[in-house]
């Protein structure tokens, strides 16, 4: 069953169109990758996904219903959650309190509620303080409960905005570029932490992600984007062995010579 | 000088000897003031007390009920021999609305990051809806009722300036909103000079505010028949009032609501993409901040028993930011320490260095200009203080630091409920 299905999704940014009729297809509980050279398009369409734009033209649906014209925070509450392709923790804030705001949209405490000290309210900011924990933990960051999220060094700042994503109990987990900047211990990590994702929690999980190694790994299904469009779509091995593909990484020249 | 800090070392680490000081300090500095009734300095090294109490290694509660004491019975008994008691009481009637009043800025600029630079406007809301219900304004403009209303409307009224400066952030918020960084503090400042030329020109076609007269004889407030109307009778009002303002804040700060202003203030985008709803929790703080306000806006106001636009000026908006940035965004007691710095700065240390000045060139024929007197010069000294601290302590008087949790109690709990949850599986598998 596809839990994701966009159609014709194009973005134009003036006369420069980012994306032209994007379709896709995701499976419940599946892995896929959007991968492509630099300025494919592949953050605008996330940014699609998640209401920071708005598409010029074609239609959004998660289990059927649009998310066309929805607010960024309700596109959340139906279930879409993401990381950032740079880092934007909220760096001021503690490691652990990282976390809790991930959690905000499943918190019923009304400030007034608060400010009365109702008893059910503070349970449950205890009880979040608990299940905050136990996602550190998760993502291996209980050391730094804490920390200003601002001083965690760069693997652990992205493992900690996937913690922040969790939290949310996403259906749909979007990563921007994950493995960027770690070195292959950090990256295998990160590997052991999707495939963990997938399975304890179901979720869905679409990435952007440029170490081919990794995408080639975990995928089920691969979209390539090249200037806007739609190259090629299939699973790891079809994409591996595809033409437009390899032309789009490496030049045209690179096929013919080989 | 190694058994001076070896000194300090153990009295850090002693309880005992902390405590003993901190009493000694307030007996002494108690003593001074009864036995100099009219020296400023002994005063101030008397409310000193409550900065040393803040760096006690004791815990919370008895650190408030000390506060407490100290600020309701110690220092208002004292007082009392003075001369100057109505004085010492109106400068600490002023620190508790202006405290009240940069604690509400806090939430604006310090939790939320939305630099307000209009936030005189709301304690002008607050302080006109009692003048003009209070006084025989409202019957130039009300078909029905009898004004004044009698000073026991007061108490309600405190609550109304609240809801009211609520109304008129809200207002605010709607449209300037969609702004952010420094257009906002403009459009801020603008709708700040708005609300003050309108109270200065609502006279006319309906005398609302009676424009620039002012509104005069406002009706003092009511306590069980007791008319309220010293400064000293003053303070338990503002003192009661910023206790509350106190607790919401600490309350706010790490509650949902809290987090989440945080979080827009963070990283705007990031919050969206968690489910922050931006612009409902933008004019949370925009409204809770302008009802601080709004409240001491009415206290303010039956203080006086006058009010006219020239109190509501550009200049006491950014006297707010000036305790919000001095003390320190974002951190609570900075905050309270900084309204406390730049009233006594104000009403106290400045009169009294250019009375001193100004003695001193009666009786010694050094001629210092009255244009040169530290109290003319307001301005200037708040400017420089604000550079000093721009460049050399960015981060205020007492810096904003996080809540830490307790994570031993925290892994305790983590495990309690993995038990917990494994028991229930396991139930659940058996039956």
């Amino acid at each position: 069953m596809n839990i994701l299905e966009v159609k014709n999704l194009t973005k134009q940014f003036g006369g420069l169109t980012a994306t032209s009729n994007i379709n896709m297809n995701v499976e419940k509980n599946s892995i896929t990758a959007v991968i492509g050279p630099n300025g494919a398009g592949k953050t605008t369409f996330f940014n699609m996904i998640t209401a920071v734009y708005k598409p010029t033209s074609g239609d959004i649906l998660l289990n059927g219903k649009s998310l066309i014209g929805l607010k960024p925070h309700q596109v959340s509450h139906f279930g879409i959650t993401r990381t950032f392709q740079n880092i934007r923790l909220f760096n001021d804030m503690t490691v652990l309190e990282n976390v809790m705001v991930g959690m905000h949209q499943n918190l019923k405490a009304h400030w007034v509620g608060t400010l009365l000290q109702l008893p059910h309210i503070r349970k449950m900011e205890e009880a979040a303080k608990v299940d905050a924990y136990d996602i550190l933990k998760y993502v291996g960051l209980e050391d730094y409960v804490n920390e200003n999220a601002g001083n965690l060094a760069y693997g652990a700042q992205r493992r900690l905005e996937i913690g922040r994503a969790m939290a949310a109990k996403p259906k749909i987990l979007l990563l921007d570029e994950p493995a960027a900047g770690m070195n292959p211990k950090e990256t295998e990590r990160l590997t052991n932490l999707i495939y963990d994702l997938r399975s304890k929690l179901n979720v869905t999980i679409i990435l952007i992600e440029h170490d081919m190694k990794l995408v080639m790994k975990i995928s089920d299904f691969i979209y390539v984007l090249d200037h806007g469009e739609l190259i090629a779509s299939g699973k790891p091995d079809e994409i591996r062995n595809n033409t437009r593909v390899i032309e789009a990484y490496l030049g045209k020249g690179a096929v013919a010579n080989d | 000088m190694t058994t001076l800090s070896a000194l300090f070392e153990k009295l850090a680490q002693s309880k005992k000897n902390q405590i003993i000081l901190f009493v000694a300090y307030v007996v002494l500095t108690g003593a001074g003031l009864f036995l100099l009734p009219d020296s400023t300095i002994a005063f101030l090294l008397l409310l000193f007390s409550i900065l040393i109490l803040y760096y006690l290694n004791v815990n919370l509660r008895a650190k408030w009920i000390t506060g407490i004491v100290i600020l309701a019975a110690i220092v208002p008994f004292i007082a009392s021999h003075s001369d100057s008691y109505q004085t010492y009481m109106e400068v600490g009637t002023l620190v508790g609305i202006y405290c009240a009043m940069a604690l509400g800025l806090n939430i604006v600029v310090g939790f939320a990051g939305l630099l307000d630079l209009g936030f005189i406007a709301f304690f002008a809301v607050g302080a006109y809806s009692y003048a003009i219900f209070a006084s025989g304004q409202a019957s130039k403009f009300m078909p029905f009722g009898h004004y004044p209303l009698p000073g026991d409307t007061f108490w309600l009224f405190i609550i109304v300036g609240a809801i009211v400066a609520a109304i008129f952030g809200i207002l605010l918020g709607v449209p300037v909103l969609r702004v952010r960084g420094d257009y906002l503090a403009i459009v801020t400042l603008g709708f700040g000079e708005i609300i003050r030329i309108l109270l200065n020109n609502m006279d006319h076609p309906i005398n609302i505010t009676n424009g620039s007269m002012g509104i005069a004889s406002i009706a003092p407030p009511n306590f069980f028949g007791i008319s309220i109307g010293s400064s000293s009778q003053f303070y338990y009002i503002a003192f009661g009032i910023f206790l509350v303002v106190i607790y919401v804040v600490r309350k706010l700060e790490n509650s949902k609501l809290g987090r989440s202003w945080k979080a827009v203030r963070d990283n705007e985008i990031a919050a969206q993409a968690m489910g922050i709803p931006l612009v409902k929790t933008k004019l949370a703080a925009f409204a809770i901040g302008a009802s601080f306000s709004g409240m001491m806006g009415v206290i303010f106001a039956a203080k006086q028993m006058f009010v006219d636009a020239t109190s509501f000026t550009y200049l006491e908006s950014t006297m707010v930011l000036v305790m919000v940035i001095l003390g320190g965004m974002g951190s609570v007691p900075g905050v309270i320490l900084g309204a406390a710095v730049v009233i006594i700065l104000r009403t106290q240390v400045l009169t009294n260095i250019s009375n001193w000045l100004s003695t001193m060139s009666s009786n010694y024929g050094i001629s210092i200009p009255p244009a040169l007197s530290p109290e003319k010069m307001q301005l200037l000294i708040f400017g420089l203080l604000l550079i000093i601290f721009a460049l050399y302590r960015t981060q205020g008087l007492i810096p904003h630091k996080n809540r830490k949790v307790d994570v031993e109690l925290l892994k305790k709990e983590s495990a309690e409920a993995a038990r917990a949850r494994e028991k229930a599986t396991s139930g659940g598998a058996k039956s």
